[in-house]
C-alpha cells in the first residue's frame, strides 16, 4: 500500500463522513485498483447522493471497469445534479463515440466547451470525430482524446490504460439500416412512424421518431430510453409492484408509451394528444406483440 | 392543515390509492407525505425521482416539453408522477385496482396549484 493510499485510508476512518472518499477512491483508480476504489466511492454514494462529484468518480471507475452502461448512468446522474460539468460531458460524449453515435458525441463535446472552454483536448476531438463522420472506423487516438480518465501515473505499471483502444462498435442484433425493408413495423397497419424499438443498451433495433421541428430524434431518444428501463425496473421492484408492464408519459405536445416487448428491449409509441392515452396504450401493445416475433425471428 | 397536506389528502381520497407524497425531484427528499401503513415514502420519493429525471431527458432528446404526467403500470399496482412547479414532483402509489383516470385528475390539479 502507498503512502498516500495509507494516509488517506487513515483520513477516512477518522473522518468517515467527510469527502475524504472522492481523494482514497480516485487514488486506488489511479492505481488500477477498481473494486477496491468502487467500493470506497459507493460508500460515499450512500452519504452524499446529492453530490456531483460522486457520481463522475462512480462513472470513471465504471468506465475503467468496462461497465459501459453503468458508467453512462452514473454519469447521467451527475450531469442531472450539474448539467456544465465538463467531466460527464467528455465521458458521455466518449460512451457515444465508442457506440458509433458520432452525432450526439458531437453534441456533448459542444456543451463540453462551453462548460470549459480552456480544455483544448475537447476542440481537437471534434475535429477529429468530424472529420471521421461518415467513416466505418472508431479511431484510438479520439477515444484517448475523450477518455475522461487520466492516465494512470508511472509509479503504477501494473495499472491497465484507462481506456483501450477501441473496436468498431457493436452492430445491433438486427439493424434496420442494413436491410431497410425490414423493419420490425414493416406490416403494422399505421406504419412505423412513431414507434422506436430500442436494446437495452440504449441502440435503436428499428422505427422511426421524428422531433416537432421535423429532425429524427431516434438515436437520442433510443440512447435514453436504456436507463428509463433500469430506473422502472427498479422503482416497480423496490416498492413491491412487481413487474413493469407499461410507462404512459403525457407532454403537452405528445403522449408517449413504454412497453417491453422483451426482456432486453423496449417499444416506444407516441402520438399526438389527439389519440388518448388508453387508445395509444393498445397501439403500443399490438406494435410490441409485432416487435416480439420480428426479435424472435431475428434469433 | 397546510395547503399540501390539503392537496395530498384530495389525492390519497380517490378509491385505490395508497398514499402520496411531494418531492424533490433532484435530490428525492420528501416535502410532505400523506401514506399508508407500509409505504416507504423516502424510497417512493427517491425512485420516482430518478425515474422522472430520465424521462425529462427522454422527453428532450425528442424534442418535446417536459412530461405533466407520469404512470407506471406494473403488476400489483401504479406509481404515478405528476411534475409541479421547480423541482417539486407530486407522486401517488396506487393499487391494481384504483381509479386511475380520477388520481390523474387529482394529481393534475393539485400540482397546477402547487405552481
Amino acid at each position: 500500500m502507498s503512502d498516500e493510499i495509507r494516509a488517506l485510508t487513515a483520513r477516512l476512518a477518522d473522518e468517515p463522513t467527510s469527502l475524504a472518499f472522492l481523494e482514497l477512491a480516485e487514488a486506488l483508480r489511479r492505481r488500477g485498483q477498481y473494486d477496491a476504489a468502487a467500493k470506497v466511492a459507493r460508500g460515499g454514494l450512500s452519504r452524499y447522493p446529492g453530490l456531483a462529484d460522486a457520481h463522475d468518480l462512480v462513472a470513471r471507475i465504471l468506465s475503467d471497469q468496462g461497465d459501459l452502461a453503468g458508467a453512462f448512468d452514473a454519469w447521467a446522474d451527475a450531469l442531472r445534479l450539474d448539467p456544465m460539468r465538463s467531466s460527464a460531458l467528455k465521458g458521455l460524449a466518449f460512451l457515444y463515440y465508442r457506440a458509433g453515435e458520432a452525432p450526439a458525441a458531437l453534441e456533448h463535446l459542444a456543451r463540453a466547451a462551453e462548460a470549459d472552454p480552456d480544455d483544448a483536448a475537447i476542440p481537437v476531438a471534434i475535429a477529429r470525430i468530424e472529420q471521421e463522420v461518415g467513416g466505418t472506423r472508431t479511431s484510438p487516438q479520439v477515444a484517448i482524446e475523450l477518455s475522461p480518465t487520466p492516465a494512470s501515473p508511472p509509479d503504477a505499471p501494473s495499472a491497465p490504460p484507462p481506456m483501450q483502444p477501441v473496436s468498431p462498435p457493436p452492430a445491433p442484433a438486427r439493424s434496420p439500416s442494413a436491410a431497410p425493408n425490414d423493419s420490425p413495423f414493416a406490416d403494422f397497419s399505421e406504419g412505423e412512424r412513431g414507434l422506436l424499438l430500442a436494446d437495452a443498451n440504449g441502440l435503436r433495433l428499428g422505427g422511426t421518431l421524428t422531433a416537432p421541428g421535423g429532425g429524427e430524434a431516434g438515436d437520442r431518444v433510443a440512447a435514453e430510453l436504456g436507463g428509463v428501463v433500469r430506473e422502472a425496473g427498479r422503482a416497480s421492484r423496490l416498492l413491491g409492484l412487481g413487474s413493469w408492464h407499461s410507462i404512459a408519459i403525457e407532454t403537452p405536445a405528445a403522449f408517449l408509451v413504454l412497453v417491453p416487448p422483451s426482456g432486453d428491449t423496449v417499444l416506444l409509441a407516441s402520438r399526438e394528444p389527439s389519440m388518448p392515452m388508453a387508445r395509444l396504450g393498445l397501439l403500443a401493445e399490438r406494435a410490441a406483440r409485432m416487435a416480439r416475433r420480428w426479435l424472435e425471428r431475428g434469433r | 392543515m397546510s395547503p399540501e397536506a390539503m392537496l395530498l389528502d384530495r389525492v390519497t381520497r380517490v378509491p385505490g390509492v395508497r398514499g402520496a407524497l411531494l418531492a424533490s425531484a433532484g435530490d428525492g427528499l420528501v416535502v410532505a407525505e400523506q401514506l399508508m401503513d407500509g409505504v416507504d415514502g423516502r424510497a417512493a420519493a427517491a425512485l420516482a425521482g430518478a425515474l422522472v429525471g430520465r424521462l425529462l431527458r427522454t422527453t428532450a432528446a425528442a424534442g418535446l416539453e417536459s412530461p405533466l404526467f407520469v404512470h407506471l403500470r406494473a403488476e400489483e399496482g401504479s406509481l404515478l408522477a405528476a411534475p409541479a412547479t421547480g423541482d417539486l414532483v407530486l407522486v401517488a402509489m396506487v393499487g391494481p385496482d384504483a381509479n386511475i383516470g380520477l388520481a390523474r385528475l387529482e394529481m393534475l390539479d393539485a400540482a397546477g396549484r402547487l405552481g
